[in-house]
């Protein structure tokens, strides 16, 4: 890790524990990368506080994604990554979810950005969020059923494939 | 439906539904469109038409399996794709590419930028209803390709920038090869500009048309041309140098008016500054040099080696057959592709294949503030805004 983005966390880092004490569970540094865990409870105040502070003004929203751990719990790890254009910095924001309650709050308000992304989120994990104006399927057809990406839904999907490929074989002689 | 007040007294709204096989969506994109005689009141886009799973694809093939289907997602920015993915888990291994390596890589992502312009600036002369600069785009593009097919084998889906490096050593006679693009190019681009810039048709469908402010661009997540041409010059080969494009000078565009002539002006400026890179790259690039980074067991050994040591025939066979496997975390890089920020986040557990990886496509992010773009304006500048937003629908579905 280089000495520019050490300070680049202090900067992150210390501008959110200033505001509140306890607002970030956990700091991870990988790679250069700056993760800041916080608890479900504090998201939204979290985001707002991130893109209004002066010191961290992360106006860019540019990606929001999800990963399933399972069969590990909490399961869901939600990741926001946020980018502030003025001050050239990035943050990573993740929330961690059990597999019963998948549900956090949107973050639309905050970034009108996070529309299709949290869309995408719902379409693909299940994850619900509280708040957003259009929770509707994206990407997949609104009567799929089940979440793809889900760690326990098989790559190839739930098609019945060997029924159809006997009814193949059979028509031949 | 809803009921709008008239001249007449109240009068019911039209739904209308464009695509998703028409041809000016350069793709599969279906968009309900609610209109008051010719004026939008509210366009919802339906995508997913070329959703593939790619992303759970991703899950089940070991990291160097998946790079084939990166080629796949953004079909007309194939090598910026291999780029994000290799960069990503690059940063996840810890490795470092050799500057040749990088160097060019950059060179070839920037052809790969200027031929994707191309292809953005024929089809949108198309639906505006110019003929005859897609052919002439088209031309200048089949020498990129060729260029590709030359380097790489390949003239679209090359997978030619591999984990660690590149695919293989850039053949004899390749700087004359884009010597001879970079001399022809700039005053094809003149070209276009004589037939477009001052062009009445073009500038009467484009002025003033898809107006954004720079403040709900970047609140709608918008990057890329777009959201520079609103004046913000966000550009991740600035702003987060990649690749080694801190020794490279060149300018990045941009304009104030944040319409579609504004985004027509800020792609074209692109292609020049893709040449001043290009030329650069030519002669900054070390003569001699590994084009992959030594990383026994990760990066696949040189065929020599393979050929007469022992130690190396293990590696390849082991990384061929079950992979290799990063330490366990995440990684999110992000480049510039023609058509804004593209980003890749890869999480490893430790194992040879990924936990989850994820696209951030810009095509995807950039489309959602259609509905913004199109409020008020006519039936026509739909179809200008859907072409300067650059949308790619296999980016878009993935």
């Amino acid at each position: 890790m280089t000495e520019s983005d050490s300070q680049n966390t202090n900067v992150v880092v210390a501008g959110l524990r200033s505001w509140s004490a306890n607002a970030i569970e956990e700091v991870i540094e990988f790679r250069g990368e700056t993760t800041v865990v916080v608890a479900r409870k504090n998201l939204r105040s979290i985001a707002e506080r991130c893109r209004d502070d002066h010191g961290l003004q992360f106006n860019l929203l540019t990606d929001a994604t999800c990963l399933d751990r399972f069969p590990m719990e909490p399961r869901y790890e939600l990741q926001y990554h946020l980018v502030s254009i003025p001050l050239r910095q990035k943050v990573r924001i993740r929330v961690r979810l059990f597999g019963n309650d998948p549900v956090v709050d949107s973050m639309v308000p905050v970034w009108p950005g996070a529309n299709w992304l949290e869309r995408e989120i719902f379409d693909l994990f299940g994850i619900q969020f509280t708040g957003h104006p259009d929770l509707r399927r994206i990407l997949l057809p609104d009567d799929w059923e089940g979440y793809p990406l889900r760690k326990d839904f098989p790559v190839e999907g739930y098609r019945d494939i060997p029924a159809i490929a006997t009814r193949y074989t059979r028509s031949r002689p | 439906m809803t009921t709008v007040e008239t001249a007449t007294g109240p009068a019911k709204t039209m739904v209308l539904n464009m695509g998703p096989q028409h041809p000016s969506t350069h793709g599969v994109l279906r968009i309900l469109l609610e209109l008051d005689g010719e004026t939008v009141l509210k366009a919802v886009p339906d995508l997913g038409y070329l959703h593939t799973g790619i992303e759970k694809s991703c899950e089940d093939k070991t990291y160097s399996q998946a790079i084939t289907l990166t080629d796949r997602m953004d079909y007309l920015n194939p090598l910026g794709n291999n780029l994000v993915y290799c960069l990503a888990v690059e940063k996840l291994l810890g490795l470092q590419v050799p500057k040749r390596a990088q160097y060019f890589r950059v060179l070839m992502v920037e052809l790969q930028r200027i031929s994707s312009h191309l292809v953005w600036l024929g089809t949108h002369a198309i639906d505006m209803g110019a003929m005859s600069v897609f052919l002439y785009c088209f031309r200048e593009r089949e020498e990129i390709l060729k260029i590709f097919e030359f380097v790489a084998g390949q003239r679209m889906m090359t997978s030619y920038i591999r984990i660690g490096g590149l695919a293989l050593e850039p053949p004899t006679g390749w700087v004359e090869r884009v010597e001879k693009f970079l001399k022809m190019m700039p005053s094809r681009i003149d070209e276009y500009e004589q037939l477009l810039t001052g062009n009445r048709i073009w500038l009467g469908r484009l002025k003033g048309v898809g107006v954004i402010t720079p403040e709900d661009a970047v609140a709608y997540s918008m990057t890329g041309p777009t959201l520079r041409a609103a004046g913000i010059a966000y550009d991740n080969r600035k702003v987060f140098p990649y690749s080694s494009y801190e020794d490279f000078e060149f300018d990045v565009p941009t304009r104030t008016e944040s319409d579609c002539f504004a985004r027509y002006i800020v792609r074209v400026a692109e292609m020049r500054e893709s040449l001043k890179i290009i030329r650069q790259v030519i002669d900054k690039i070390p003569a001699e040099g590994p084009i992959r980074t030594e990383a026994p067991g990760i990066v696949p050994p040189a065929r020599e080696k393979m050929k007469t040591e022992m130690e190396a025939l293990i590696y390849h066979f082991k990384i061929f057959t079950e992979g290799f496997a990063p330490p366990p975390g995440e990684a999110f890089v992000t480049v510039e592709s023609p058509r804004g920020e593209l980003g890749c986040f890869i999480a490893s557990d430790g194992s040879p294949k990924p936990l989850r990886c994820h696209f951030r496509s810009p095509s995807f992010i950039n489309l959602q503030a259609l509905q913004k773009l199109v409020e008020g304006q006519l039936i026509s500048d739909v179809i200008a805004c859907i072409g300067t937003i650059d949308i790619v629908l296999g980016d878009v579905d993935r």
